[in-house]
């Protein structure tokens, strides 16, 4: 078996020699540069522009704007759509609104053309900022969770159980801005031939790309071909095909040659989606035993202007079914602001949504006298109370003990501010994580060849998470072949269609697929067999791959023989799979145990991230290594999240302030500390035919409550707003 | 970023020739140059590189006064045994600035020259006295956490955020400048200008000029030196606050003291009110929190950094105290 093992990644020397060709490197020739102009004002209408002194300028081809750009087709095409701004009117709703783009020969040259084209206004009252003020704006979401879920769930009578409930605990918890900031910006080239364009671009779904370029611009799906082999992160922003792709689309269509449109870093703040602000309000009543008798969630999204879209952060899912509780109640709102769409960023509600819920069982905890660990065992949900249904799996008691026993919280003093090291204050906190499974539609193929390699496609995405290896492993295994002779190609819309990489649900969807197109290319190799004079009367059930031989009893035979003696160079096979009926009945989450232990210089304020511990349950890990790292990415994510990562918004003009990454904080190495990762091996055969669950985000969920807790535990001071910073900790 | 001419002299005479061209801007690491042109907030017609000139990366300590070629790399610096061991603040606060890749292409005679962290000024578009003079200043009702709390005013409230201008300022240091007629030197204290009714001014160098070396008079004090600097991050930040202190002591009692601070001023900034009540007195921790209570009593806040007065006490006190260890 090669799945599970720690196979190294099939692209890390490329990418570490600088061979893997990301979607601004493709070598088109010919190709101009775009580059984006963007409003300077949050609201109002374009009363004009003045192109001409940009136009005049060297290396300059085009200047498009909404009055030259040409029509396009703005429904949505596809879920992962966004169709505005595609430069089609003059309605201005967001401070850094795409409004122009300037075509040069040179990207420097289209830069200072993009910076001298001016754009007239008139402005309008804009409301940039989503506070307690705003909150008189929310309304019920439409589309909540694409529409296939309701904003407002509740079991049982939450407002008599809370207030009979002997202990409460009642705050306001608050998450910011976050923008995604994958190294790699959004990036696109555009090709026209006749009727039908090729796009080089970095995104997360490349079906959706096609769908929304052909309908954009009219065109049968086959017209467009879309390529994208890396992905230099995503994290959610490059889910949706954004309007720059488009845009890049639409100027090569314009200028009659291939265009590359490469979005600037400071653009990257208003180009694709963001994790939306959120203002969460909890209440949780218990009994003095310690029993959750009612919990609410009520959580308020930023939203953008509703003609952008609707997105909002889920933040109360995972509170229906994270505790057991019979008085439960969610309610989702959005609020819009003047400021662009908000989409899907790691674990989008669930790492939102539990710092809220995780911090507020922590104060629970502590008003109960209870240890955080024991009052999250006495309320274990031991089934999905809302879905009423079984957890597919849930190893989520082993998670707690064994991350509890590597980090040695039975040692933990729970009064704060009473562990120390000398002068510095250590807190230990800790947190549940989880994530539903997701599975998806998925198609691959297989293909041999007569070089005696094997060839396993589908048009999913790698995002850096080691989707092309641990397909190569799958097939390997499925077929019996040595790995070596494996490679996995995707990234294409050429390729059998596969999902978007969005949920963490690649590994869950492609897997499958390749297992029924190996099986289907078994198949196929056997009848090829049947036919050779080796196996004379011998049926094709009865032949078998063994190594890269065709056998049956008494007979073996090279699959390479087979291939020519029938004149065939290439042999190949698809298949695909969905979510079947024990995915359907059950209710499928991954979950994790996070510890923390964080230590504050007193004097400064500063919190340091000493040490985490966490255990996850991820049904069978598929590769040791590649899967290790991922597990330890999304913990760093969560301590960027706890103690760094917000956008600053300028109230007075909506303009985000620290659009780059110098200003807006990431942890860097000096950041992340000693971190251990342990995974229950656990094969969830109700999600899929692997059973893998997905790793992608659950290990961020639990980070930054984990550490809000610890910073609680450390100092006796709640934050409930991050990022926690050194004003907040600073006696 | 708008289209220039780059021209690369050969030696410092030429380079003193281009540089006085209208227009003209002097390109040495690169490191902070750069951004600018790519924000739109430096177009030079004329970029003049002299990065490669010889003669200007000397580091030479032995003598009374040390020297410091402005073309040596922050890391040839941050690196040096000798300052290290005889002026650890200066050390430090290059070892605590930037990352080892920018350390490594950074000159320090451009790190003097690195413009503000304001967010308001960088983005090229919000209004801005500094980058379009006349046109306010956003920050002053805006995200203030990072801005400045001394040397400010109504017109300007941004915050100076190298590190090696805050340790130098602590010295008796001084900045040496070519230009094609003449030469001349500038104290430090007088070689960055405060943000007051011209916040477009942010130093004395005139068209023309070229910072050829940074002295400082050799001190006893610099061994009994530190760089305390608190960020938000571990590294690879600006400072929120940052302190060097520099203390020449007999016994317990402090003989001289030198104090300047980071991340709140509006130029790298001297503390005389902080030395004074350092000087003479017995070092205590209380003596440091007194110390720093004093370089902050004529802070400014705004609305999101006030918390820098209490932080900015404390990062004085343990940078005395540290100091006063090594002294």
């Amino acid at each position: 078996m090669y799945i599970g093992q720690g196979i190294v990644r099939q692209d890390g020397r490329l990418k570490v020699t600088g061979g893997a060709r990301y979607a601004a490197e493709f070598d088109v020739p010919g190709c101009l540069h775009a580059v984006l102009v963007q409003s300077t004002i949050p609201a109002g209408a374009i009363t004009g522009y003045d192109t001409a002194q940009a136009e005049r300028m060297p290396g300059v081809v085009a200047i498009i704007t909404h009055q030259n750009a040409g029509a396009l087709n703005q429904h949505k095409a596809a879920q992962q759509t966004v169709t505005h701004p595609f430069l089609q009117d003059g309605r201005i709703v967001y401070n850094g609104q795409h409004v122009a783009v300037a075509v040069a020969d040179t990207f420097e040259r289209a830069e200072a053309a993009a910076s001298a084209v001016r754009v007239r206004y008139a402005p309008s009252e804009a409301v940039t900022v989503m506070d307690e003020s705003a909150l008189s704006r929310a309304y019920k979401p439409k589309q909540f969770q694409n529409g296939e879920k309701s904003p407002d769930v509740s079991r049982g009578d939450e407002d008599a159980a809370f207030a009979g409930a002997p202990v409460r605990v009642e705050a306001t918890y608050e998450t910011p801005v976050e923008h995604h900031n994958p190294m790699e910006p959004h990036a696109t080239i555009a090709m026209w031939r006749g009727d039908t364009v090729a796009v080089w671009t970095s995104t997360q779904g490349i079906s959706g790309v096609q769908e929304t370029l052909a309908s954009a611009f009219g065109l049968p799906k086959e017209s467009v071909t879309v390529v994208c082999p890396y992905v230099g992160g995503g994290f959610g922003c490059k889910g949706n095909t954004w309007p720059p792709a488009t845009i890049a689309a639409l100027a090569a269509r314009h200028v009659g040659r291939p265009v590359k449109l490469v979005v600037t870093r400071p653009q990257m703040f208003t180009s694709n989606g963001y994790r939306p602000k959120t203002i969460q309000k909890i209440r949780l009543g218990a009994g003095r035993d310690g029993r959750l008798l009612s919990i609410r969630h009520d959580g308020f999204s930023q939203m953008s202007d509703p003609m952008l879209g609707e997105f909002s952060e889920p933040v109360g899912v995972v509170t229906q079914m994270a505790y057991s509780c019979r008085n439960v109640a969610v309610t989702h709102r959005v609020v819009p602001v003047n400021q662009g769409l908000p989409t899907y960023m790691r674990a989008p509600g669930e790492s939102s949504g539990m710092f809220a819920l995780e911090s507020a069982m922590d104060e629970m905890a502590h008003a109960l006298r209870m240890d955080p660990l024991a009052f999250r065992l006495a309320n274990y949900a031991e089934r999905d109370e809302q879905k009423d249904k079984p957890f597919a799996s849930k190893g989520l008691r082993e998670c707690y003990s064994r991350a509890a026993d590597r980090f040695g919280w039975r040692q933990r003093n729970p009064t704060p501010g009473s562990m120390r090291d000398g002068r510095i204050l250590v807190g230990w906190g800790m947190a549940t994580s989880t994530y539903p499974t997701n599975r998806r539609p998925c198609h691959a193929r297989i293909v041999v060849r007569s070089d005696g390699t094997v060839l396993v496609q589908s048009g999913v995405q790698d995002l850096g998470t080691g989707t092309y290896t641990i397909m190569a492993q799958c097939a390997a295994d499925r077929l019996g072949v040595d790995i070596a002779r494996v490679s996995a190609q995707l990234g294409d819309s050429r390729f059998p269609q596969g999902p978007v990489s969005g949920g963490s649900a690649t590994a869950a969807s492609v897997l499958p697929a390749i297992e029924a197109a190996a099986d289907a290319l078994l198949a196929r190799l056997a009848a090829l067999a049947a036919l050779d004079p080796h196996f004379a009367q011998v049926p094709p059930a009865d032949i078998r791959l063994d190594g890269f031989d065709l056998t049956a009893p008494g007979r073996r035979v090279p699959v390479l023989q087979v291939m020519a003696r029938a004149g065939l160079h290439t042999v190949d096979a698809e298949g695909s799979s969905a979510p079947g009926d024990a995915y359907k009945a059950h209710s499928c989450h991954s979950f994790g145990a996070q510890f923390a232990e964080i230590r504050i210089d007193p004097d400064f304020g500063t919190i340091r991230v000493s040490r985490i511990v966490s255990c996850f349950e991820v049904g069978r890990l598929l590769n040791a290594r590649t899967g290790r790292s991922q597990l330890l990415g999304g913990i760093v994510f969560g301590i960027g999240m706890a103690l760094q990562e917000e956008t600053l918004v300028d109230r007075a003009t909506g303009r985000i302030v620290n659009s780059n990454i110098a200003d807006y904080h990431v942890p860097v190495n000096a950041d992340v500390p000693d971190i251990e990762v342990m995974t229950v091996d656990a094969p969830d055969l109700a999600t899929g035919a692997l059973g893998a669950k997905g790793a992608g985000e659950l290990p961020m969920v639990g980070v930054a409550p984990a550490i809000a807790n610890a910073v609680f535990h450390a100092t006796g001071r709640r934050v409930r707003k991050l990022p926690i910073r050194v004003e907040d900790v600073l006696a | 970023m708008q289209p220039f001419t780059y021209v690369r002299p050969d030696t410092l005479e030429q380079a003193l020739h281009e540089a006085a061209e209208p227009g003209a801007s002097v390109l040495a690491g690169g490191t902070t140059m750069v951004d600018l042109m790519r924000g739109d907030l430096a177009a030079p017609r004329r970029v003049v590189d002299i990065g490669h000139l010889p003669g200007l990366s000397e580091i030479d300590l032995s003598g009374p006064v040390l020297r410091f070629g402005a073309l040596a790399r922050m890391a040839d610096a941050a690196e040096d045994a000798a300052l290290k061991r005889d002026y650890p603040a200066l050390a430090e606060s290059l070892q605590l600035a930037a990352s080892q890749q920018l350390r490594n292409a950074a000159t320090l005679g451009g790190n003097l020259l690195q413009r503000t962290r304001c967010p308001y000024f960088r983005n090229g578009v919000s209004a801005c006295n500094k980058r379009v003079p006349g046109s306010g200043c956003s920050a002053l009702d805006g995200e203030d956490r990072e801005m400045a709390l001394f040397g400010i005013s109504d017109a300007c409230v941004a915050n100076y955020p190298g590190d090696w201008g805050t340790a130098l300022a602590a010295f008796d240091t001084a900045v040496e400048i070519r230009s094609a007629a003449a030469s001349r030197t500038v104290p430090l204290a007088n070689f960055h200008v405060a943000y007051g009714d011209d916040p477009a001014r942010e130093t004395v160098l005139e068209q023309g000029e070229i910072v050829t070396a940074i002295t400082v008079r050799a001190t006893p004090a610099g061994r009994g030196s530190t760089y305390a600097k608190v960020r938000d991050r571990q590294s690879y930040a600006y400072a929120l606050v940052s302190a060097a202190v520099a203390l020449e002591m007999d016994g317990d009692t402090v003989a001289s003291a030198r104090v300047s601070l980071g991340g709140v001023a509006s130029k790298p900034w001297r503390s005389a009110e902080a030395e004074a009540v350092l000087t003479g007195a017995t070092l205590t921790e209380a003596a440091g929190l007194r110390a720093g209570e004093a370089a902050f009593a004529g802070a400014r806040p705004g609305r999101h950094n006030a918390f820098k007065v209490e932080l900015g006490r404390r990062v004085v006190a343990r940078a005395a105290l540290t100091a006063s260890r090594r002294a």
